[in-house]
C-alpha cells in the first residue's frame, strides 16, 4: 500500500485549524463590539489601518485569512465526504480553488494599503 | 432486605437466524425487573425465562471484557454499562453492532476488525533482542505515562460501529486498530514505527479519518482513539516532508520502504 500525500493538503488545514481556534473568536468579539460603536483605542481605524499598511502586519493578516480559509475548505470537504458525497476530487477541487482564490484577492487587497 | 424497586422493561430485539431467516426482523419482549439491572440482564432474563432462542455476546458483566457490545436505541454500548432506569417508559431497541456482519440475533462476525489488528503489528518491536539473564527492559513512569491511556483498549469495537468513515469506507484501519498502533509507537522500549507506518501512513490508515470524533465519545475505556489519530496524523505529516521536501532526508516511516526496494542497506 502506498504512503498517503494527505500532508500536503492536512499540514495547511491544521495550522489553519489552530489559527481558527486562537483568532477567529476574538476577532468576531471585536466586530461585534466595533458594530456596536465600542472600539478600542489600541484597535482604532488609524492603527489597525497602519498595521495593515506595514509589511509585517500584510503578512500576519494575509496568514490569518489564508490559513483559515484553507483549513474552512478542507473542513468542508471532510464534511461532504462524512455525509457520504464521494464525488472528493470534485468537491475537493471546487473548495480549494474557492480558498486559494479568496486568499489572493485579500492578497491583491492588503498590496493596495 | 428491602425489596427493589421493580420496573417495566420492554425491549425490541433484533432477531436473525441465517438457517431460516431470509431478513432480519424485531422481536418484541415485556418484563419488570429491578431498576438497578442493566440491558444485559434484562437480555439474560428473556433468554432464561422467555426465549432461549436469543443470541448475543458477554461475558464478564463489568465493562472489561468488551464482549457485549450492541447497538441499543442506535448507539454503540456496552451492554452491562447501560441501566434500564435510564430508558424507563421507553421501548429500548436492542440491534447487533452497526457495520459488522451479522452472525445470528445479536452476535455480530469481528474477523475484519481482528485481521487489521494484526496488520498494525500491536506487539514490541526490537532491533537487538537482550537475553532474558540480562533483565527486564526498564521505563520510567513518565515513558508509562505516554501510552498507558492507549494500552487501555478493550477491543470493544465501539468505535467502529460509531465511525462513520468505518461505515462507508471498509478498507479503514479504524479506530482501536490505529490506536493500538500508536500505542506501540509510543513505547520506549519499541522500535517498530517504521513497519506500522507501511499501514499507518496509507489512505486506509489515519488519512481516511475526518476527525468525527464519534470513536471517542462512545469509548467505555476512556481510552480517545481520535487523539491517537491526530498524533499519528502530525508524526506522518512530519515523515512526509521529511521524505519529500528535505534532500536525502529519511524519515522512520520511509526506512522500511527503501530497505525493501533496495535503496539502503
Amino acid at each position: 500500500m502506498a504512503k498517503s500525500h494527505k500532508p500536503v493538503v492536512w499540514f495547511p488545514f491544521a495550522a489553519g485549524g489552530t489559527v481558527i481556534a486562537f483568532f477567529i473568536p476574538v476577532i468576531v468579539l471585536l466586530t461585534f463590539m466595533a458594530a456596536l460603536g465600542h472600539v478600542p483605542a489600541g484597535l482604532s481605524y488609524e492603527k489597525m489601518h497602519a498595521f495593515a499598511g506595514s509589511g509585517l502586519g500584510k503578512l500576519i493578516i494575509f496568514g490569518v485569512v489564508a490559513l483559515s480559509l484553507w483549513s474552512s475548505a478542507h473542513r468542508l470537504r471532510c464534511t461532504f465526504y462524512d455525509f457520504g458525497v464521494r464525488a472528493d476530487t470534485l468537491v475537493a477541487t471546487i473548495l480549494y480553488i474557492a480558498a486559494i482564490a479568496a486568499s489572493l484577492l485579500s492578497a491583491a487587497y492588503l498590496l493596495q494599503i | 432486605m428491602t425489596q427493589l424497586k421493580q420496573i417495566r422493561v420492554q425491549l425490541e430485539v433484533l432477531r436473525y437466524n441465517p438457517d431460516t431467516d431470509t431478513e432480519a426482523h424485531f422481536q418484541h419482549y415485556d418484563l419488570t425487573c429491578p431498576e438497578e439491572w442493566v440491558v444485559l440482564d434484562a437480555l439474560n432474563k428473556v433468554k432464561a425465562d422467555i426465549d432461549p432462542t436469543l443470541n448475543f455476546r458477554w461475558s464478564c458483566h463489568m465493562a472489561v471484557c468488551g464482549s457485549c457490545g450492541m447497538m441499543i436505541n442506535g448507539e454503540p454500548k456496552l451492554s452491562c454499562h447501560s441501566f434500564v432506569r435510564d430508558y424507563e417508559g421507553t421501548v429500548i431497541r436492542v440491534e447487533p453492532l452497526a457495520h459488522f456482519p451479522i452472525e445470528r440475533d445479536l452476535v455480530t462476525a469481528p474477523d475484519d476488525f481482528m485481521e487489521k489488528l494484526k496488520r498494525v503489528k500491536p506487539y514490541i518491536i526490537r532491533k537487538d533482542k537482550k537475553p532474558i539473564s540480562e533483565g527486564e527492559y526498564k521505563q520510567t513512569p513518565a515513558q508509562l505515562m505516554k501510552f498507558r491511556q492507549y494500552s487501555m483498549c478493550i477491543n470493544c469495537m465501539l468505535c467502529y460501529a460509531a465511525c462513520p468513515e468505518y461505515g462507508l469506507t471498509p478498507d479503514f484501519i479504524g479506530p482501536a486498530a490505529l490506536t493500538m498502533a500508536h500505542r506501540y509507537n509510543q513505547d520506549s522500549r519499541d522500535c517498530g514505527r517504521a513497519e506500522r507506518q507501511e499501514v499507518v501512513a496509507t489512505h486506509e490508515g489515519v488519512w481516511e479519518c475526518t476527525f468525527v470524533g464519534a470513536c471517542s465519545e462512545v469509548c467505555p475505556a476512556h481510552v480517545d482513539p481520535a487523539s491517537a489519530l491526530q498524533q499519528m496524523k502530525i508524526t506522518s505529516s512530519i515523515d512526509w516532508i521529511v521524505e519529500h521536501l528535505i534532500p536525502g532526508g529519511k524519515s522512520a516511516g520511509d526506512t522500511v520502504s527503501r530497505e525493501k526496494a533496495g535503496d539502503i542497506k
